[in-house]
């Protein structure tokens, strides 16, 4: 699996889908999560080194996410992808079996900061399913259980849209919260289609 | 969207230019994005640390200088700074009695926060975080982010930078600010939404005849619409949810009628006559006052009324000297 191609390819994503985000993002939140997302995002690429083995490639993201992104996104996603590398180690190859694993700990990373739990209307509403359906498929091999995450992460995040907010500034809109994608499980969504984007190309 | 800036995605790093250039008194650090007192870091003074999303000026740079902050820094429009960056603040405040973060309660600006933290205590410096959650309007926190900090971040600021400028302890500047805290209450309401630069829309749409209550100060809408109102009956809705939640009744108070940016000074003056009534028709003594624009959300028109009841030590700590571009008086 190279995860260079995979943050490369969020990245691309995010900045087609900038305006997206921060649409839905204003509606509930404060609309900023696409411009902040794709400012890190393109940091995180121009970070990456040459020749960086793929656990390194996601520790080096994380970081640049981490400064360069602001508010809740940099931490959590700057958090899962640093935790998702260092479970990678070393290892100059990745198979499914590794990367469910390292995705299991970009999970628990995002859950330890945000407290956040399924159903609050956040990001782990659609990571936490992504996750759980890579793990199930990962013997089919890493094409196949990246398509499996993103099927999983669009349902999870399509179920946001009926749930009032818990965790988040969407959270302050109580009621008014329901009927709204959440940006967050949204941009997860872009997380695992670039995931079984890059996956595909192998 | 119509502004008076140049490049949009430069908004933030020309306010800090025009700062640097209108306050001398302050050190701007375009690189580290922070603003810091000229005189920073005073050994043996404990620092006070404050920072969030640009956007609410003059919060928090507005605020650095004696009497109040040490050092601020101010993140993308709306959006918390980044570890960096507060690390930068924390360690340009550090005379090495310990830092005081002065943390809203978003969950960005307690992230990251809290990241930076860590960074500094490799660094051995002691960093003691107080987070700001004064605002009403969220309700019942085991279904929310809980509380947002909003107005209490200015009386917190104010009274732990006297008290750190006394030559108060670590412990004892954190302790004044959570009090400062725990005693204030605030709640807003919006008669407009507010235009993110970058975004170049406004957050949401109001029409002619409604208001927003409960709002926050990141553009974000209130808790309920409604119809536009006189200003009397607004403001005894924003105290009534005030009273309702922390009894006035008796008090002492400080408060502060503030206007969230683009609302008229003649306006916060309409609804500081109303304040001034209701509050003194419910038994409460009105000891200091504050009107105006302290903590904005870019140019929204409305107004978020704090009040914060007051003992006789706040009192001398509000009433000590300060000098910072934002509040300046006794010195």
């Amino acid at each position: 699996m190279d995860t260079r191609r995979w943050i490369e390819r969020f990245a691309e994503l995010v900045a087609a889908d900038a305006d997206r985000l921060t649409r839905l993002d204003a509606a509930i939140g404060d609309g900023d999560h696409g411009a902040n997302l794709n400012r890190g995002l393109k940091a995180a690429v121009e970070a990456l080194g040459p020749d960086l083995p793929p656990g390194k490639v996601l520790m080096t993201a994380g970081r640049a996410l981490v400064s360069k992104t602001g508010g809740a996104s940099g931490p959590l996603y700057g958090g899962a992808l640093r935790r998702a590398g260092k479970a990678l180690g070393d290892a100059a190859d990745v198979d499914a079996a590794a990367l469910a694993a390292a995705l299991r700990a970009a999970l628990d990373a995002v859950q330890e900061l945000g407290k956040a739990v399924e159903g609050d209307k956040t990001m782990v509403d659609a990571l936490l399913p992504a996750v759980a359906a890579y793990e199930t498929a990962a013997g089919d091999g890493p094409a196949t259980a990246a398509r499996a995450a993103l099927n999983a992460a669009e349902t999870g995040a399509e179920a946001t849209v009926p749930l009032q907010a818990r965790k988040g500034r969407a959270s302050y809109l109580g009621p008014r919260s329901v009927g709204h994608l959440d940006p967050g499980a949204a941009s997860t969504v872009l997380l695992f289609r670039a995931l079984a984007d890059a996956a595909a190309e192998e | 969207m119509k502004k008076l800036i140049g490049d949009v995605d430069d908004v933030v790093l020309d306010t800090l230019r025009g700062m640097a250039a209108a306050h001398p008194s302050l050190r701007v650090d375009l690189d580290q994005r922070i603003i810091v007192r000229a005189d920073a870091p005073r050994t043996g003074k404990v620092g006070l640390v404050s920072g969030g999303g640009s956007g609410h000026e003059p919060l928090h740079g507005g605020f650095v200088g004696y009497g109040m902050l040490d050092a601020a820094c101010p993140g993308e429009v709306f959006t918390s700074p980044v570890p960096d960056q507060i690390l930068a603040a924390t360690t340009a405040a550090s005379g090495g009695a310990g830092v005081v973060h002065i943390v809203k309660n978003y969950t960005g600006d307690v992230l990251n926060f809290q990241m930076a933290a860590e960074l500094a205590e490799d660094e051995d410096i002691e960093v003691v975080p107080v987070v700001i959650d004064d605002d009403v309007a969220v309700q019942d926190s085991t279904y929310t982010a809980g509380r947002r900090g909003t107005g209490a971040t200015l009386f917190a600021e104010k009274a732990a930078g006297a008290l750190a400028e006394a030559g108060g302890s670590l412990q004892d500047v954190a302790a004044v600010a959570r009090e400062v805290n725990e005693r204030t209450r605030s709640f807003g309401v919006a008669l407009t939404a507010c235009t993110v630069p970058a975004a170049g829309r406004p957050t949401f749409e109001l029409g002619d005849d409604e208001i927003e209550l409960g709002i926050g100060i990141h553009g974000e809408p209130g808790r309920e619409r409604t119809r536009l109102r006189p200003a009397p009956e607004i403001v005894d809705v924003a105290l009534s949810a005030i009273h309702e939640d922390m009894s006035l009744s008796g008090s002492e108070v400080l408060v502060l009628v503030n206007g969230m940016g683009g609302t008229p000074l003649m306006e916060l003056y309409v609804a500081y006559a109303a304040v001034a009534e209701w509050l003194g028709g419910h038994g409460v003594t009105v000891a200091r006052s504050l009107v105006g624009n302290y903590v904005t959300s870019l140019e929204m028109a409305g107004v978020m009324i704090s009040v914060l009841r007051l003992t006789p030590r706040l009192t001398e700590l509000w009433d000590a000297p300060v000098e910072t571009p934002g509040l300046r008086w006794g010195r």
